[in-house]
Order: structure tokens, then C-alpha cells, then sequence
């Protein structure tokens, strides 16, 4: 008894509640984030956006979830019963384990696996899984046209994002996420690899599906673009998912170019603040960016989105790539 | 050189960036909207609202069942029946206004030759069903009451240009 106490339940309730640490917060992050979302696009178009639901309108993605839930679940008619309902699931699902794997302070990650980055960009892979499923299962028209627009433009922009991501590789010689954000303590990868950075968050733009690359939902000729069928908690699952892949992304963001955890400047006022708030902190700073982008930039085409995609970001960065290796090995900075 | 122009300024994002600084600039400036049920915009003294029927200051109600409205009304959509009343004078016997056909054009007002029948400054009367859009006396008679104060203001403050 004693043995299963602690070789087996012990274990798994530690587990649980570590799992629970995360996802928690993480949803909590994400119903403020569409509130955060409308107040930020609503102050840059001169609105107020909510503010009747609770003081300054901070229950608003309370009330908003609530609504959801309460909705009627509609299945359409001729749609794959089984694969139209698991395809909110799947989105959801991966958009929460991916979080297993990344660094919020030095040690504290659920698990510090060697292939993090590798897990990372896999499981941001997978994300097309879900939205195809949904597309086809749906059995729409809109559903599916925004299913085939999203897939084509995932895939393309992970391209060039595996370029950026191994150009960040070679100057920190593991896959690590640790390792990568302990490789920034001279220096942020930002400054040196600015390009990079900057083409990293475009990517992670499209990648998301967010303006100006949502073309997926794009309102004005696909309704909703792939879930365009879905209502209530369904739905819930995909904007959860969604929103959720979004601070994913900009969580990998500051791993991989703002250094993590790690304080602006490594002395005494700002290496008091722990390092999860640094991490916080630049989370919502690249999320912020994401809802600045929306409000300022209209969407594009799908062709200059397809032309952006393998025209300008696939050659760059791999010319970024090479530089980056030339010059490592050039001067001997190759990590050991 | 003018390739070389055009391919710097796309690589380096610059229009891109001006355009973020300036919704940027835009976020901290005060804000244009109102909290619309708390806080309302002006109106105009020659706001065209819900209808009222008025009365004189007697009681006694202004309309003289002369028609006129009913025969502007371009959109139809006044009935009017009347008949002597006990004490001989011409009354309606029916009024009523069909707000589901109305326009809002304003000429019953300017038809009226006692100033019965005017557009309020009223626009908050959405119901949950269309039989309550259908006004009748009554309804009118009440709306004049409820909101005399306002009108007989605004009219004041149109009657130099009547």
C-alpha cells in the first residue's frame, strides 16, 4: 500500500496539480485576453469597448463564456458527427499540451525534454489537424474553403519558421528551450538576429490566423472560414484553442528571442522581479503587438499571402541561415 | 535606383511601422464614443421622435379631426374617424398611427394647423412585438402627456422660424 502511495498516487497528484498550475492560469490568461483584445482595438479606434459587465467591463469574457455555453449545439446536417466533434477538441487539446514543455522561470517547467523546440513545432504543426477536420467534417462550403486556405498557409509559413527557428539553434547548439533562454544571458537573440525576429512574428501571425493573415475566417467571402458550422461550447473550444495558440506563440517568441525568463538588464532593480513575471511581462508584450497589428493593418490577399510566404520569407531567412553559419564558424563562436 | 527605393522601404517595414505608430498615437487619445444609456448625445429642437397627441392646458385635447395629417401622411399611415361630440364640437373618434409605416418625414407636424399632432423628442420606444407599434389615441394622448414639457420647449424655440 505504502508502495503505491508513493511509487504511484503521490506521483500522479503531483502531476495533476502542476498540470492544473498551468492550464489554469492559462485559460484565465486567455478569456482576459479577448477582453483585453477589444479594449486595446477599441481605444485605438476610439471606442471604449466593454465596460458594462463589472467594473471597467472585466466580467465581459465571463459573461461572454457563459453566453456561449448556453447556446444551442447544432450539428449540421450531412457533417461527420464523430470528426466534427472532435476537431474543436484536438485544437483545444493541442493548444494546451504544448505547454508542457516550456521554461517559465530556470526549472520551472513540467518537462525539461531536450527536443523542446522540436515538441514545440511539432505540436504547432498538428494545429492543422483540428481546422482541417473541422473544415471537411462540416460539411459546408465556407467550412471547407477556409479549412483548404488555412492548411496551405500553416504549412507554408512553418517553413520559413523552421528556418528562423534553426538559425536560433546554431548559436545556441541545443533544442533545449533552457538551454536556449540561458544562451541569452549576454545577450537577447532579438538584437543579434533582429531580421529573424521580426520574420518569427510575422510567421507566428499567419501561423495563428491572425489579421492580417486570417484569411481562414476571413468574414468578408468565407462567413467564418472553417467554423463556420459550429456554435456553442464547440465553438467555445476552437476560440479557446485559438486564443490559447496565440500566447503559445508568443510565449516561444520570448523563449527563443526575448530571453524568457531573463531581466531586461542583469543587475539589482530588475533581477529582483522573479523571472515568471519578466516572462508574464513579455508574453502580454507580444500579445499586445499581435492586437496592435490587427487594429492597424488590413488583410491580405491570399495570392501576396502565398507570394510573402515562399517569395520573400522562405529566401530570406534562408539566406539568414547561411549568413548566420558563416559567421559562427567564421570567428569560431560555434556553441560547444 | 527607384527598385532600390522600393525594395529598402518594404524590407525595412517602414510604412508598415508608420502606420503602427500611428494607431498608437491614436490609443491615448480621448475616446469619441458615450455610454449610450447612461450618458445620451444632444438632440436637435427639431428632432422628428415618437408622436404625441397634444392638449391644452384645460385638458381639453387640441386635435380638431380636420384631417390633414391623414391626407399628407405620405406613407399612409394615419387613420382618422370622427363625429360631433356631445357639446357639438368636431372630435376624433379614432386616431391612429401605424409607427410601423411611418417615415418620419415630419409633415403631420407641419399639416397641423393646432400643433395637435408633433414629433417628440422621443426615439427610445422599441417594443418586443409589432401590434404595440400600432398607436392609438389613447397611446397618443399619454406619449403628449408624458413629454409636453419638452415639446412645448422645442416648439418655443422653432416658432421664429414657423
Amino acid at each position: 500500500m505504502a508502495e503505491f502511495w508513493s511509487g504511484f498516487l503521490l506521483p500522479l497528484i503531483i502531476m495533476v496539480l502542476q498540470i492544473l498550475a498551468i492550464t489554469v492560469p492559462l485559460l484565465v490568461a486567455v478569456a482576459f485576453m479577448t477582453y483585453a483584445e477589444r479594449k486595446i482595438m477599441g481605444a485605438m479606434q476610439l471606442r471604449q469597448g466593454p465596460a458594462i459587465v463589472g467594473p471597467f467591463g472585466l466580467m465581459q469574457p465571463f459573461a461572454d463564456g457563459l453566453k456561449l455555453f448556453a447556446k444551442e449545439q447544432i450539428l449540421p446536417e450531412g457533417a461527420n458527427r464523430i470528426v466534427f466533434y472532435v476537431a474543436p477538441m484536438l485544437t483545444f487539446f493541442l493548444a494546451l499540451i504544448a505547454w508542457a514543455v516550456i521554461p517559465f522561470d530556470y526549472g520551472v517547467v513540467l518537462s525539461n525534454i531536450n527536443v523542446g523546440v522540436l515538441y514545440l513545432f511539432a505540436i504547432s504543426s498538428l494545429g492543422v489537424y483540428g481546422i482541417v477536420m473541422a473544415g471537411w467534417a462540416s460539411n459546408s462550403r465556407y467550412a471547407f474553403l477556409g479549412a483548404l486556405r488555412s492548411a496551405a498557409q500553416m504549412v507554408s509559413y512553418e517553413v520559413s519558421m523552421g528556418l528562423i527557428i534553426i538559425t536560433v539553434l546554431l548559436c545556441v547548439g541545443s533544442l533545449n528551450l533552457t538551454d536556449i533562454v540561458r544562451a541569452q544571458e549576454t545577450v537577447w537573440f532579438c538584437i543579434p538576429l533582429l531580421p529573424m525576429f521580426v520574420m518569427f512574428f510575422i510567421s507566428a501571425l499567419a501561423e495563428t490566423n491572425r489579421a492580417p493573415f486570417d484569411l481562414p475566417e476571413g468574414e468578408s467571402e468565407l462567413v467564418a472560414g472553417f467554423m463556420v458550422e459550429y456554435s456553442s461550447a464547440p465553438f467555445a473550444l476552437f476560440f479557446l484553442g485559438e486564443y490559447a495558440n496565440m500566447i503559445l506563440m508568443s510565449a516561444m517568441t520570448s523563449i527563443l528571442f526575448l530571453g524568457g525568463w531573463l531581466p531586461p538588464l542583469p543587475f539589482a532593480p530588475f533581477t529582483w522581479v522573479p523571472g515568471i513575471v519578466w516572462f508574464a511581462l513579455k508574453i502580454a508584450f507580444c500579445l499586445f503587438t499581435y492586437v496592435w497589428v490587427r487594429a492597424t493593418v488590413p488583410r491580405y490577399r491570399y495570392d501576396q499571402l502565398m507570394r510573402l510566404g515562399w517569395k520573400v520569407f522562405l529566401p530570406l531567412s534562408l539566406f539568414w541561415v547561411v549568413l548566420t553559419a558563416g559567421v559562427l564558424v567564421t570567428f569560431g563562436w560555434l556553441p560547444k | 535606383m527607384a527598385f532600390l527605393d522600393r525594395a529598402a522601404r518594404s524590407l525595412f517595414l517602414t510604412e508598415l511601422l508608420g502606420g503602427m505608430a500611428l494607431t498608437l498615437r491614436y490609443m491615448f487619445k480621448p475616446k469619441v464614443t458615450i455610454n449610450y444609456p447612461y450618458e445620451k448625445g444632444p438632440i436637435s429642437s427639431r428632432f422628428r421622435g415618437e408622436h404625441v397627441l397634444r392638449r391644452y392646458a384645460n385638458g381639453e385635447e387640441r386635435c380638431i379631426a380636420c384631417k390633414l395629417c391623414e391626407a399628407v401622411c405620405p406613407a399612409l399611415a394615419i387613420t382618422i374617424e370622427a363625429e360631433p361630440r356631445d357639446d357639438g364640437s368636431r372630435r376624433t373618434t379614432r386616431y391612429d398611427i401605424d409607427m410601423t409605416k411611418c417615415i418620419y418625414c415630419g409633415l403631420c407636424q407641419e399639416a397641423c394647423p393646432v400643433d395637435a399632432v408633433v414629433m417628440g423628442p422621443n426615439f427610445e420606444f422599441s417594443t418586443e412585438s409589432r401590434e404595440e407599434l400600432f398607436y392609438n389615441k389613447q397611446k397618443l394622448l399619454a406619449n403628449g402627456d408624458r413629454w409636453e414639457a419638452e415639446i412645448a420647449q422645442n416648439l418655443a424655440a422653432e416658432a421664429p422660424y414657423r
